[in-house]
């Protein structure tokens, strides 16, 4: 288990997880940025905070289970656990590469700590759910945390398994969507706009709770009240802004699987720098 | 008379064996349970069996998290959705990750012969057998399908199940060792190579005995794990002949024909006829054998075949006269 964290020690490190992201993708390889920065204080505060997860022991029956259904965003999740010592630094730079064990998307042969094999979307959420069902025929107290994307949301698999998992009551298994409004090829609004999201979740049987994805108190709030809810999943709704943290790369498409020069990348890495600072700080950050 | 038995059955009937052994082998079903027989083992055990409904995508990557948390997950539904509705997720959900996964594609081939080319699967082996780390095992009768069931707790990664829907004879001894990964002779010969697998064993076999009549001594060979291939051993049974004839009741374009020209690729071997489907989907028909006979999957057509190669002759478009099903 990780040791409580404060919610500002939470941002602290949420940044901290956005610098090793863009050391990752670097200069001129084209990475996943926007996908991987909406999603780090919600990462943040999962493997630092709250999943009961050993990397010392990252084979633990009684772990937590993390699963990126939107695969693509493996940045953030290799982020973590670099800062927790899962994976050597050293790998850094070596992401997709042959020299490297970071592939594009989770893979399970080549990285420890990753618990599924995800990437082509809409699956996730499946295989979340019948993790969920194995540690409850063995008694487990184990949790299984899934992050989808909302582009993601337009794969029928995920509606088929949100079906099996109320019909299942799997209370053992929470789900984030990260709503970032943003998907490959443009706004979620212009290429498949899926209205009602809250209600067809509910409508589905699921118990749902809207946060703002960039507050650790709300994550931290939002997971508690997750846990509470007996007999139903649980969908946490995080609002969140693409490419976070990067100027240029907020709220845009470009950097959804982007290409950094020189430039960007050093203008990249000062945003993140700057928002660093100031939470080391303790001054208030607005943009 | 010759014994036979339901393959469904003997698949049934075996994962309750396997369920009783094992506490962790669990089941998921897409509302076909009767059909598959896995009904069985929701009779014993309902709290390790998850009927997933109408939904084999969802059932299939369900199964790789059951996996991934220790359980030994055996999926069900036609071989046609097995393969070919849940490909993706059995390709990344699974397969990428080599689970200890079983799929029971249940009705495989012409085996459901009322219901038409939607749900007659003629190409789950090609499918399956061009996926990384999958095993994919065709048996040949009851007997063979129950060694099967057994053999599987021992082996690793994903393995796909051919489970014809009919009674077929027994063809396969009842004492023998089975082991996954090797073929055997199940008739003995040295001018011609039957290879085969699933119903077109006992057609080999027929076949077979028709020959020797004529005094052509015929080999067959149930080559039933149709991957891994038991490369070694099919060359060893392929040397010495005059004619090479593969049998299987699916599409000739990648199941156990392409895997049996594989095997032989680098070393010189007899010529070889494929008896199989030419490239086309099913039909429905009022019973199994007419439909078989329909797509020429016959111990008479594998006579023609090995005389044929055995006469030297290679017919225009290298092969019978061509049934299509359009």
């Amino acid at each position: 288990m990780q040791s409580a964290k404060t919610a500002s020690e939470l941002s602290a490190l949420a940044y901290r997880l956005r610098r090793n992201v863009l050391e990752m993708i670097g200069v001129g390889k084209a990475g996943h940025l926007g996908g991987s920065n909406s999603l780090a204080e919600i990462v943040a505060t999962l493997y630092f905070s709250r999943m009961r997860f050993d990397p010392k022991n990252i084979h633990d029956p009684d772990r937590d289970r993390f699963l990126l259904s939107k695969g693509h965003a493996v940045l953030i999740q290799y982020s973590a656990l670099v800062e927790l010592g899962v994976i050597s630094r050293d790998e850094v730079p070596k992401v997709k590469t042959l020299a490297g064990i970071l592939q594009g998307h989770p893979d399970m042969a080549k990285t420890p700590g990753i618990e599924a094999v995800t990437g082509s979307l809409g699956q996730g959420l499946s295989i979340g759910v019948g993790m969920a069902l194995g540690l409850r025929l063995d008694g487990r107290s184990s949790r299984v945390y899934v992050i989808m994307g909302d582009g993601e949301l337009a794969e029928g698999q995920l509606w088929e398994s949100a079906m099996a998992a109320a019909r299942f009551k799997v209370d053992n298994l929470t789900a984030f969507l990260d709503r970032n409004s943003i998907q490959a090829t443009g706004p979620v609004k212009d290429i498949f706009e899926i209205p009602a999201i809250e209600e067809k979740w509910i409508a589905f049987g699921w118990n749902v709770i809207l946060i703002d994805g960039h507050n650790p108190t709300e994550i931290l709030s939002a997971l508690d009240s997750a846990e509470k809810v007996k007999g139903k999943p649980s969908l946490i709704i995080a609002n969140t802004v693409k490419g976070k943290g990067v100027s240029f790369a907020e709220n845009t498409a470009a950097f959804h699987n982007g290409i950094l020069t020189k430039e960007l990348y050093e203008k990249a890495l000062s945003d993140v720098d700057s928002v660093s600072l100031a939470l080391a700080n303790g001054t208030e950050v607005r943009k | 008379m010759t014994a036979a038995k339901n393959l469904r059955e003997a698949y049934g009937q075996a994962l309750v064996e396997l369920g009783r052994k094992d506490r962790n082998v669990v089941a998921l079903e897409a509302d076909l349970r009767n059909s598959t027989r896995s009904v069985l083992f929701y009779n014993e055990f309902p709290d390790r069996y998850f009927e997933m409904g109408i939904a084999e995508q969802n059932m299939t990557s369900t199964a790789a998290g059951l996996a991934l948390a220790g359980k030994i997950p055996f999926v069900h539904s036609f071989a046609v959705f097995c393969a070919g509705r849940a490909y993706d997720q059995l390709r990344n959900s699974i397969c990428v990750p080599r689970l200890k996964v079983r799929i029971c594609g249940s009705s495989a081939g012409l085996s459901d012969y009322g219901d038409g080319k939607t749900h007659q699967a003629i190409e789950d082996m090609s499918i399956m057998r061009a996926l990384p780390n999958m095993t994919v095992l065709c048996p040949a009768d009851g007997i063979e399908m129950t060694k099967m069931m057994e053999a599987s707790v021992d082996w690793d990664g994903p393995i796909y199940f051919r489970v014809n829907r009919n009674e077929l004879p027994f063809v396969t001894p009842e004492d023998e060792p089975y082991h996954i990964g090797k073929m055997t002779t199940v008739h003995e010969g040295t001018d011609v190579a039957i290879f085969a697998c699933g119903v077109m064993v006992s057609r080999g076999i027929e076949a077979a005995k028709a020959l020797a009549a004529e005094g052509v001594s015929v080999r067959v060979i149930n080559a039933s794990t149709v991957k891994p291939f038991d490369v070694d051993t099919a060359i060893e049974l392929s040397r010495g002949v005059k004619a090479i004839v593969v049998a299987e009741e699916h599409t000739i374009i990648g199941g156990l024909g392409s895997a049996v020209v594989e095997a032989l690729r680098s070393v010189t071997h007899a010529p070889v006829q494929f008896v199989g489907i030419e490239d086309s989907f099913g039909l429905s028909a009022e019973n199994y054998e007419i439909l078989l006979d329909h797509f020429g999957l016959t111990a008479a057509a594998i006579i023609g075949a090995a005389r044929e190669l055995l006469d030297g002759r290679t017919p225009a478009g290298n092969g019978r006269e061509k049934v299509v099903s359009r």
